[in-house]
């Protein structure tokens, strides 16, 4: 009998040990910021804007940027938090059509973001932007005696057959933004047709990021067998062997720009609060840590770069780019015509 | 009947408050949610034309045979391992009947990236085969929490009167553990029919199923109508499959003599050795992708990936150490799993009590059916639909940390039903009219009868209760706080981002899962509180 009120203190111990802390802490505001599962910050960083503002910022990750801003247009009645972080170029017509965020014009976007602008509108203020480009196992091409391929057409070229794997668009956002690139390259026109030459030429294609980079690409530790997959144009600063130089390079003529964006949502419950944390987003402090947190590139321009990503990450000079109003327009049809040519 | 009228009406009033308790968990955490996504998709039309095109049968077929195959196939090499844990006495049993739970744990997303190193090729067999991995502990730990209590001497006296082995086990054995059989069968083919990650990762982009197919439309497109459609045949499915699970096992069900596990189990003899040799191929087969992730855990031979657990990887992956998430995981399952039995175990009691009764069992079924439809909708649906309506409740349950298990205990629940149910309804009812003659009342007979013999089989469900919370995956990263990240959660992350201590990091914290659920169930096992369960 001893044992059983041993084991039922126990129990009763332990039981709502998950459902305890986290309370608030008297008198502090609290502002929820909604964003993507991909959002990190050093915590010294947010612990120095709640010291100086007097404002702790609550985190609360929802799936990639398309499952952000479905989340954010399904509880546009009744919001599920303040700030929205993470809807990015490919996602943000829709925001906007369906009334998700605020007007709000941040003094600190005049410094750089601006030039990311959606619409002409201020409701959106980009914080960072990224490049998803090829990336290449450069040791594998020198084994095959094979010169590095440079741009899209290269791939089609039957002397990189079956070396090429990238993700399927309907289900990773890498892989639309790649679909995206072509489109934008080739036209509405050419792009349908580059993808049936990819496909003759024995396009691996994989559903995420995870089987595509850790294990049909040879540069990344699961040594897969094909040299070019689609990735990030910062992922090489991940693969830095032990001499500082990277194992992987990205190939800057393949590259489609997203761009990341910050806003108050439609019927915050701290609106005042909120555009602090946006301005807090546009800030120095947090700029000159996003490269490093979250391998993108800082919207502010007085912001320097890691000094490891010296060499490593070259930023294309001229990537591919589509209206955002376009691509909302077309997203679907670009999917489905894409499987109907690639898989079908 | 020893019970007089005055007892009898407390009895069935005590019996309706203690079914409200899951029925009002269910109905506020799964049917609001669930009717209120599905009505946004039907209200704005469309459903008809998606149930019109041809691609849309393709994926109800494809869905359906790719879980019939795995089922069969879980089914089939679940048997002598169930065999094995519940008919013989051999060293080394405590650690088979953990070793067998170890891949229930395992992210879907690492066990397919361990299934593509291990068959390159991929296709349906990938996904039948991963499927099958991940259930035949349910099959074995169903069938043998009701396999050991069944009384041998029926085989016996088969046997002496002449019947071979296989006629024994056919005639005698076989129909003995038909409703075990049954309900584990219907849960795999549920967690097999809704089945993603694993979809996901082996079918490529080739291959999809109504679940993925819910996902792409709700998550990536909002295309809620076509959802809508897809959700609306799923659960017609589902109720199907249900509906004939319960026909199969009532056709089948009988009282049976149960009996303490100990009297149960002898060293093998003769073919039995065939089907212990059978069983341990089986949990080689098992432990060949857990041995290809323990192995990348270490590889280049540095423990790099295991000190890397201390920290949070590669600057911006994690926000919470490797070990925060695992004492993460630790509590939160706990919470889900006290929950659930509590849940469980009601609900359990409710539908044997209403079996027992005068009850028509049309609704008994019913209620059954219903409790285990949270296995067979997508997470997806139950998510977006917490989206919807979480936020009436008070304290916007949709921000809140207690979410996370609440969302597991809806999946563990089930479980637990479908484990204790059918050695609660194998209790012979004679046993307990004795002990009403004898002058029991109605709780005492609980206590003497069905406490005792069923007790083990709610400590087998606590254990895997507790063992698919830990691993569950899908609502708790949709939950959870980046910086309340359980294990699963926290590799997810990590096999997402490049680098290859990431990676090694991600390897090592499935290793650490592995123990922790070993040693988890090891600790449930211990708990054998003196006079439950072995009698």
């Amino acid at each position: 009998m001893r044992r059983i009120a041993v084991i039922a203190l126990v129990l009763a111990t332990a039981a709502g040990c998950s459902l305890s802390g986290g309370g608030d802490d008297g008198g502090e505001r609290t502002v929820v910021l909604v964003t993507h599962d991909s959002f990190t910050m050093k915590p010294e960083v947010l612990d120095e804007f709640r010291k100086s503002s007097g404002i702790r910022i609550d985190v609360r990750k929802s799936g990639d940027a398309g499952a952000l801003t479905n989340q954010l247009v399904l509880t546009r009645a009744n919001p599920l938090g303040d700030v929205a972080f993470g809807v990015d170029n490919t996602f943000a017509s829709r925001a906007l059509k369906e009334g998700v965020f605020a007007d709000y014009h941040s003094p600190e976007a005049d410094k750089g973001p601006r030039r990311y602008a959606v619409d002409g509108g201020n409701r959106l203020t980009a914080v960072d932007a990224g490049d998803v480009c090829l990336n290449v196992d450069p040791a594998a091409f020198v084994a095959r005696g094979l010169p590095e391929p440079s741009r899209y057409e290269d791939l089609a070229d039957p002397k990189y057959k079956d070396l090429l794997v990238v993700e399927d668009p309907a289900t990773s956002s890498p892989g639309l933004a790649f679909v995206l690139g072509t489109v934008a390259h080739f036209g509405e026109q050419g792009w349908a047709d580059y993808w049936r030459k990819l496909k003759a030429n024995g396009v691996k294609v994989d559903s995420g990021w995870e089987e595509a980079y850790t294990q049909d690409f040879s540069g990344s530790a699961g040594k897969g067998p094909r040299p070019v997959v689609v990735s990030y144009a910062s992922s090489p600063a991940a693969e830095v062997g032990p001499d500082g130089k990277a194992r992987t390079k990205a190939l800057l003529f393949t590259c489609f720009r997203q761009v990341e964006y910050a806003g108050v949502l439609t019927g915050a419950k701290h609106p005042e609060d909120a555009r602090k944390v946006v301005d807090f987003l546009l800030s120095q402090p947090f700029q000159s840590n996003v490269a490093e947190q979250m391998f993108v590139y800082p919207a502010r321009e007085d912001v320097p770069l890691p000094a490891a990503w010296q060499g490593v990450v070259l930023q294309p000079s001229n990537p591919e780019t589509l209206p955002a109003a376009d691509i909302d327009a077309n997203r679907e049809r670009w999917i489905n015509q894409w499987r109907s040519t690639v898989q079908g | 009947m020893a019970l007089d009228r005055p007892r009898l009406i407390r009895a069935g009033a005590g019996l309706l408050v203690a079914a409200l308790v899951p029925l009002g968990f269910l109905a506020v955490f799964f049917l609001w949610p669930v009717v209120a996504i599905l009505e946004r998709g039907l209200s704005a039309g469309g459903v008809l034309s998606v149930l019109g095109q041809d691609e849309t049968w393709r994926l109800v077929g494809f869905t359906l045979g790719q879980a019939a195959a795995s089922t069969a196939l879980a089914v089939l090499a679940g048997l002598p391992v169930a065999f094995v844990l519940a008919r013989c006495a051999l060293p080394g049993l405590g650690f088979l009947r953990v070793v067998v739970l170890v891949p229930f744990v395992l992210p879907t997303v690492v066990v397919g990236l361990a299934f593509r190193a291990l068959l390159p090729s991929g296709g349906v067999i990938s996904i039948v085969l991963a499927n099958a991995f991940f259930n035949v502990a349910v099959v074995a730990r169903t069938v043998a929490g009701l396999w050991s209590h069944v009384d041998r001497r029926a085989e016996d006296a088969a046997r002496v009167l002449g019947a071979s082995r296989l006629r024994t086990f056919t005639a005698v054995t076989l129909p003995a553990l038909t409703p075990a059989l049954g309900s584990a069968a219907a849960v795999v083919f549920l967690f097999c029919a809704t089945s993603f990650g694993v979809v996901l990762v082996l079918g490529g982009a080739r291959y999809r199923t109504l679940e993925t197919e819910i996902y792409l439309r709700t998550v990536e497109l909002l295309d809620l109508s076509g959802a809508a459609a897809l959700s609306l045949l799923q659960l017609g499915a589902v109720v199907a499959a249900l509906l004939a699970g319960a026909a199969a096992r009532r056709r089948r069900e009988t009282a049976l003599r149960l009996r303490g596990k100990l009297e149960t189990a002898r060293r093998p003899a003769g073919g039995e050795w065939a089907v212990v040799a059978l069983a341990m191929v089986v949990v080689g087969l098992l432990l060949t992708p857990v041995g290809v992730l323990a192995l990348r855990s270490v590889s280049g031979w540095s423990l790099d990936g295991y000190r890397a657990l201390t920290g949070t990887g590669f600057p911006g992956t994690l926000q919470v150490s490797g070990v925060d998430a695992a004492v993460n995981s630790v509590r939160t399952a706990f919470d889900a799993t006290v929950l659930a039995v509590l849940l469980g175990v009601t609900a359990a009691v409710v539908l044997v009590s209403l079996g027992r009764g005068r009850v028509r069992r049309g609704l008994v079924e019913g209620l059954d059916a219903a409790l285990m439809l949270p296995l067979g909708v997508s997470a997806v649906t139950v998510g977006f639909g917490y989206l919807i309506t979480l936020d009436k409740l008070p304290g916007d349950l949709r921000t809140s940390a207690a979410l996370v298990p609440l969302a597991q205990a809806l999946v563990v629940t089930p479980l637990i039903i479908r484990i204790v149910l059918p050695v609660l309804r194998s209790i012979d009812e004679r046993l307990r009219q004795a002990a009403a003659t004898l002058g029991a009342g109605p709780w005492r007979v609980w206590r003497e009868v069905d406490v005792p013999l069923a007790g083990r089989s709610l400590l087998t469900a606590a254990a895997f209760g507790y063992v698919v919370a830990l691993g569950e995956f899908g609502a708790t990263s949709f939950l959870a706080r980046p910086d309340a990240a359980t294990l699963p959660v926290a590799i997810g992350r990590l096999i997402s981002r490049p680098g290859a201590l990431n990676n090694q990091m991600a390897y090592a914290a499935c290793t650490v899962l592995m123990l922790v659920t070993v040693a988890a169930v090891l600790l449930v096992d211990r708990l054998r509180v003196p006079g439950v369960g072995e009698f």
